[in-house]
């Protein structure tokens, strides 16, 4: 199992497009991937899910890996968040 | 090809149109969908007279005539009737003057006529030429009529799109055509699709063959011809491609220079393509009339974030 945490540094939080880019990009991996939010964790791939939390700026998050490719995934997601600026 | 109408055919969908004369010249084609009001040409004027038009003949034309004399009027009535001249059309069920239909039967011109006042038969006449004349694309795809769009749907040879529209036939919604749909414009804004003729009701299902629907399901599920609101692009599912999740990205597909709103699904066993196209099609409806699921769900978002980002 791979964890990593961050800290929310978006203005706008995840919103629908940051949503559906980390969507899109846990969808590559076989893992199981959650996001975890203020004690409520969703599917990493299912859009709905991860927009319901409603993350703000500020935010604690934790994503969770587990599977084959789960260093992987973590790593991928990582990227996202960077390049979104989700996350510093 | 250019397309072309016979007489015939005019004369045969407008029940308020007979012959006078010309019955055996109702093979002339017409290829033009704008008439002629030959007013000036009455009084000798013929510049720019548009002989490949079809001659209408109101009651301004033929009041004038009235008062020339008869020499006169074949004069000019012999020069009305051109080698290119498809035919006359008399309105309002008036007399058409002798000389008019002695110049036609020379030529061999049809003279026709209506019990309607020019501007109907005008306008009607028009729009028969007008839509008959269109220049016609024939798309592979089905077009089925669902809750009053008309949702044509496209995809790869095997996809199951007939099979899907026979589902949605089903489903109380109405078939316009299978496999080959010839689109038109009808206006500006307007694009129509129909069946080729010898389609018109029949689907075919692989494994069972050729199938009438009005024979199957009554005439309450077929449509002769529907406008496009909506084309719906059936593809296979692809692992690496990028699908809409939310319904912001609302493609288009142009026909003839219109753009028509288009969405494209990807397919996968298990999945319900009946319903997935029902619901689609609702979903833009909705839109259309101004409730967008979309819309509200990111506003709600928006605010749900906004109150966490305080309470952090």
């Amino acid at each position: 199992m791979e964890k990593r945490e961050y800290t929310i540094t978006a203005d706008t939080g995840i919103h629908a497009r940051p949503a559906t880019l980390l969507v899109q990009q846990a969808s590559k991996f076989n893992s199981d991937i959650t996001l975890e939010y203020k004690g409520k964790s969703v599917n990493l791939k299912s859009i709905m899910g991860v927009m319901s939390l409603g993350v703000g700026k500020g935010a604690e998050v934790s994503i969770t890996a587990e599977g084959a490719d789960e260093a992987e995934a973590i790593k991928g997601i990582d990227e996202t968040i960077k390049n979104e600026g989700i996350s510093e | 090809m250019v397309a072309s109408v016979k007489i015939r055919e005019l004369v045969d969908s407008m029940d308020d149109i007979r012959v006078v004369v010309g019955e055996e010249n109702l093979d002339r084609e017409i290829l033009v969908s704008d008439l002629s009001r030959p007013a000036l040409e009455l009084t000798g004027y013929f510049n720019f007279y548009p002989v490949d038009r079809v001659q209408l003949l109101g009651k301004t034309e033929l009041s004038f005539a009235e008062k020339m004399t008869s020499d006169e009027r074949y004069i000019v009535m012999k020069r009305m009737c051109q080698a290119e001249t498809p035919a006359f059309l008399v309105s309002r069920n008036q007399e058409p003057p002798r000389e008019l239909l002695k110049a036609a039967e020379e030529k061999g011109i049809p003279v026709l006529l209506s019990k309607r006042s020019t501007t109907r038969l005008s306008s009607n006449v028009t729009n028969f030429l007008e839509e008959r004349l269109a220049e016609r694309i024939s798309q592979h795809g089905v077009l089925v009529d669902m809750y009053g769009m008309g949702v044509l749907i496209i995809g790869d040879s095997g996809i199951g799109k007939s099979e899907t529209a026979l589902e949605l036939i089903q489903r109380g919604h109405r078939l316009v055509a299978d496999d080959r749909v010839e689109l038109y414009m009808m206006d500006e804004r307007r694009i129509v699709g129909e069946p080729p003729e010898i389609l018109r009701n029949l689907i075919e299902i692989r494994g069972v063959g050729v199938i009438d629907v009005v024979n199957l399901f009554g005439v309450g599920a077929i449509r002769l011809k529907k406008r496009v609101d909506l084309v719906i692009n059936l593809e296979h599912w692809d692992r690496n491609k990028k699908y809409d999740r939310l319904g912001y990205n609302l493609d288009k597909m142009q026909i003839f220079n219109v753009d028509i709103p288009k969405l494209s699904i990807p397919v996968r066993v298990g999945r319900n393509l009946s319903i997935i196209i029902e619901i689609a099609t609702m979903n833009i409806r909705a839109k259309e009339m101004g409730y967008d699921a979309t819309k509200t769900f990111e506003n709600n978002l928006n605010n749900l974030i906004k109150k966490n980002t305080e309470e952090e």
